[in-house]
């Protein structure tokens, strides 16, 4: 077996210094019983080319994106990304590094967590981030969990226009703290009345910007609100990219922004992994989630980095711990960090920019279709329709047509009929505009 | 030989590299793109006027900082990294290209299901290994890394004693040499904790476990155990079996901490364990790369008892193809108790896993527990000639040493640590597990050679006859000193933390530089 290095002369020699007759000899604390019972129906070792010819072919069973015109989103987006930012991550010294323990020999790791930090921290407006999550929709009940630390109140109220993953993981991991989440219903058309539900037992209201339905909305007076009632406001951003171009949520008063990094790190993989992200402001540092990296001097008076303020976390505080969180996305965030550095102040609102013009030049087009009406009046690159017929539906007429045109709301509420119809477009620099014509063609063909 | 300065404090290969917000040159910009049509913007006014902060740097000068960046890193890649409990294995890259196929990275998460057929057949594929090998009757894909899968694990534990009308158990028993993520994860999952106490030979101490199972005033509170095996010494829980009866019999779920299974895996079933849930950390036991710190991915298999309170999304088969079931409260997920997860889990690790998998085949898989276990016990038998090992042997895929042999030298397991990193090899765990005084606790892995473990050997062998020749405590308390650092300062660095860049004062343009006070 080729990554096994050890010869069979290798393991007698070694028997031997170690004073045992057989490998076996070794597991002898393990169970007889469970050793003679073990069986296993499995494929036995394969060469290179023989695993890469069954997982190619069945990749090929999948229609991938850039196979054909693609408007997905609904929170994982596909954009391009510069070619040295996959090959700065595949450098064996950061992919096949562990977590920088050992700093002397970690600054690489260490020096990138910290610019990670700060360009989190800059695009969110917010004073300061950590080092990742496992994905925006954990990092979102991470965020409910520490506003009700800081607050010691027991209940959060969820916009209808938060992903309805962030919403459920949230529920999920609050139910189990005994925190009551009250989620709104789902808000396509963006009316509903946040502030009017506010109460002083709230530890936090959570929304999200752009919206799950592609609403863009200024939440400075809902900040302020919250404040007044003693909450926190957590805002998400699951297209980051927006921040290029919209107010930021540190500009709107946020306490707690949590989001998911994907649509700047790389491939969507399905969904997974991504890395989230987490910023606040610097007085609650000490109820922070996750890791963090600090900077300081060596022996030499040479500045530094370190993981600080460990205290927060599981392997230091075990139950007192502010998360469980250990692993989180290291390499996710190196490729979210090495693509913002690539692009600079200059790509990064060029690339805002470009994603929303093409999205409008696509609204403004299918907002023209008999029967379907946009939603939202201000947007980025997403945007909610109504259509005059069952979104999913169409979108398998579409697929059929090789399009993969949008995500119907209901693959998120299959209980809401008034959402049936609703269809989520996303247009990003990878659209063309032959993508936007075989769109609308095809859409006008399927509706009509 | 004192080390010359230089102008640059660059040292030869060395090379020191600047913040990017240091690197800046405004305007610039290593991504260029296609012009924007021109519309008439839709923003609602939420256009942001403000800069943002964010610094200019071209292409060349991008790949550069990254690339001097990783030169400061130890890596799997350029040397031996023993890291106890972390199984720094090699990654084969094989796992990098097969990632990277457009039809499984250029897939969206929800594409209409009949387009990613493929996809979910790999995450299928990845859940019937984990099936096979575990001999469990489900396996939940979707939790994120160890600690995620800890907490699938005890969810699904609640949710059981609630549905059972025993959600009145609020305790989980955890043994003292735990991770931390055992404690933590249980807090998380609205647990109290009491620890068990280890006995002599660095096991579950059982008659402490059975007290503990006890009734107390004539109520069960024990909801489950937690326990890693082999544990946290490296040492295979003998008495696992009676402990499962033990909990069991008491109404409790028995947890076992996965963290260490690639000790065994493909040598038994923990199945025939009477395990109820565990984890299983593919980029330990799968060798998906550890990344500096992720992703990683923790899918938790679970017993006939838990199975139908698993976490959606959940793939399955439907006609010849597969379907998935992403609501809780329809069909399969009846009683599931939710979402812990956005989308399908961590789809890349799983194809990295199967492609490992693959390769490694069964037997690979059995000869991979063999040589690690193997390795692991040709350190404690080489070392032992100077090191003191904290248990008698055999150990499992890890050894654990504890300080005796550096009492009176002045030396401490810190010294050791960081004297080794200017022997250029990673240090083993140190102070961990927290049973043993002055813990060095080493995973060799079995991806070395023996010829790297016999130079590992020397090396540490000839630092212990240093500490104990007691004329080189100097030496060691200013180690490491070939290094891109010598040792930094951790109290200045949490005391006054500095967690990002600030502009100068000054300069007060960007998101940032408004919050500068506050931050300072």
């Amino acid at each position: 077996m080729r990554y096994l290095p050890l010869s069979e002369s290798n393991r007698r020699d070694m028997l031997n210094v170690i004073g045992a007759g057989s490998v076996d000899e070794l597991f002898r604390d393990l169970p007889k019983a469970a050793l003679a019972s073990a069986r296993f129906t499995l494929p036995t070792t394969a060469s290179e080319i023989e695993v890469e010819r069954t997982l190619s072919t069945m990749a090929a069973r999948n229609l991938n994106c850039g196979a054909a015109p693609s408007f997905l989103g609904a929170g994982n987006y596909r954009h391009h990304t510069p070619a040295s930012m996959d090959y700065i991550i595949q450098r064996g010294e950061f992919l096949t590094a562990y977590t920088p323990y050992q700093p002397e020999i970690s600054q690489g790791t260490l020096q990138a967590i910290f610019e990670f930090q700060t360009q989190v921290a800059l695009i969110t407006g917010m004073e300061i981030a950590n080092a990742s999550m496992y994905d925006g929709a954990t990092a979102c009940a991470e965020g409910v969990a520490m506003a009700a630390r800081l607050t010691k109140r027991t209940s959060a109220l969820v916009s209808g226009n938060v992903h309805p993953h962030y919403r459920d993981v949230t529920a999920t991991c609050m139910k189990f703290l005994d925190v009551a989440v009250e989620c709104l219903a789902p808000d396509p058309t963006g009316v509903e009345d946040l502030i009017g539900r506010i109460s002083d037992e709230h530890a936090c209201v959570v929304v999200q910007t752009p919206g799950f339905f592609g609403h863009l909305k200024d939440y400075t007076a809902l900040a302020e609100a919250c404040h007044a009632a003693g909450a926190l406001l957590v805002v998400c951003v699951t297209e980051p990219v927006a921040l290029g171009l919209i107010t930021p949520p540190g500009h709107m008063g946020a306490d707690i922004v949590v989001g998911e990094g994907q649509s700047l790190a790389g491939p969507m993989s399905f969904g997974g992994p991504g890395v989230g992200l987490f910023a606040t402001r610097e007085k609650f540092l000490r109820q922070m989630p996750g890791r963090l990296a600090g900077e300081t001097t060596d022996e030499d008076g040479r500045r530094g980095w370190v993981l600080t303020l460990s205290t927060r976390e599981q392997h230091i505080r075990r139950e007192k711990a502010t998360s469980n969180i250990c692993t989180n996305s290291g390499l996710i965030a190196l490729a979210f960090s090495t693509h913002m550095t690539l692009l600079g102040e200059a790509g990064f609102t060029r690339l805002a920019q470009l994603n929303h013009a093409m999205a409008v030049t696509l609204a403004e087009r299918v907002e023209k279709l008999p029967g379907v009406k946009l939603l939202p009046n201000a947007f980025f690159n997403e945007f909610a329709l109504r259509l005059p017929k069952p979104a999913a539906g169409v979108v398998e007429a579409l697929a059929a047509r090789k399009i993969l045109g949008g995500v119907p709301a209901s693959r998120f509420y299959p209980t809401y009929p008034e959402l049936a119809n609703v269809l989520l477009l996303t247009v990003t620099e990878t659209n063309t505009a032959a993508d936007i014509d075989a769109l609308v063609a095809a859409l006008k063909e399927v509706l009509s | 030989m004192t080390m010359p300065t230089t102008a640059s404090g660059n040292r030869g290969l060395q090379l020191e590299q600047g913040l990017i917000f240091e690197l800046n040159t405004p305007g610039m910009t290593a991504v260029d793109l296609p012009p924007a049509p021109k519309v008439a913007e839709r923003l609602g006014g939420l256009k942001n006027t403000k800069a943002i902060g964010l610094p200019g740097l071209s292409e060349p000068d991008v790949v550069r900082h990254y690339t001097r960046l990783s030169q400061k890193n130890y890596s799997i890649d350029s040397g031996f990294y023993p890291l106890g409990s972390c199984t720094m294995k090699h990654n084969p890259r094989l796992n990098e290209k097969m990632a990277r196929l457009p039809g499984f990275a250029d897939i969206h998460p929800f594409q209409p299901l009949s387009t990613v057929q493929g996809a979910l057949e790999l995450i299928d594929t990845c859940a019937q290994w984990l099936k096979e090998l575990t001999g469990m009757t489900a396996v939940a894909m979707s939790p994120a890394a160890g600690a995620h899968g800890e907490l699938c694990g005890l969810m699904c534990i609640k949710s059981a004693h609630e549905a059972n009308g025993q959600g009145h158990r609020k305790i989980v028993l955890v043994p003292e040499s735990a991770h931390g993520t055992n404690p933590a994860t249980a807090a998380l999952c609205g647990y109290t904790v009491e620890a068990i106490p280890a006995n002599a030979e660095g096991r579950v101490d059982v008659a402490a476990l059975k007290a503990h199972l006890r009734p107390q005033d004539g109520k069960m509170e024990i909801a489950a155990v937690m326990i890693t095996n082999p544990n946290t010494c490296g040492l295979f829980e003998r008495d696992c079996i009676a402990i499962a009866e033990a909990v069991h019999a008491a109404g409790a779920y028995f947890y076992m901490d996965g963290a260490n299974y690639n000790a065994i895996v493909a040598r038994l079933r923990i199945a025939d364990l009477g395990v109820d849930a565990m984890h299983i950390n593919l980029h330990k036991t799968f060798s998906t790369p550890h990344g500096g710190g992720g992703p990683g991915a923790g899918p938790t298999v679970l017993s006939a008892k838990l199975a139908p309170f698993a976490p959606v999304p959940m793939v399955v088969t439907a006609g010849s193809g597969f379907d998935v079931e992403e609501h809780a409260g329809h069909g399969e997920a009846r009683q599931s108790y939710g979402r812990m997860k956005g989308y399908h889990g961590q789809f890349g690790v799983f194809v990295r896993a199967v492609a490992y998998m693959m390769a490694m085949g069964v037997d690979g898989l059995k000869q991979a527990s063999g040589d690690a276990v193997l390795n692991a016990n040709y350190l404690l038998a080489r070392l032992s000639a100077e090191l003191t090992p904290a248990f008698d042997g055999p150990c499992m895929h890890e050894a654990v040493f504890d300080d005796r042999f550096l009492k009176g030298t002045g030396v401490s397991t810190l010294d050791i640590a960081k004297a080794l990193i200017d022997e250029g090899v990673h240090p083993p765990t140190m102070y961990f597990p927290l049973v043993v005084h002055g813990a060095l606790l080493m995973e060799p892995t079995e991806t070395e050679s023996k010829a790297t473990l016999d130079q590992f050997v020397n090396s540490l062998l000839s630092l212990a006859r240093k500490a104990k020749s007691g004329t080189a405590e100097a030496m060691f308390k200013a180690s490491p000193q070939l290094a891109p650092r010598r040792r930094l300062d951790e109290t200045k660095a949490a005391r006054k933390p500095v967690l990002r860049w600030l502009p100068p004062a000054g300069n007060h343009e960007g998101n940032g530089d408004t919050k500068r006070e506050a931050a300072e």
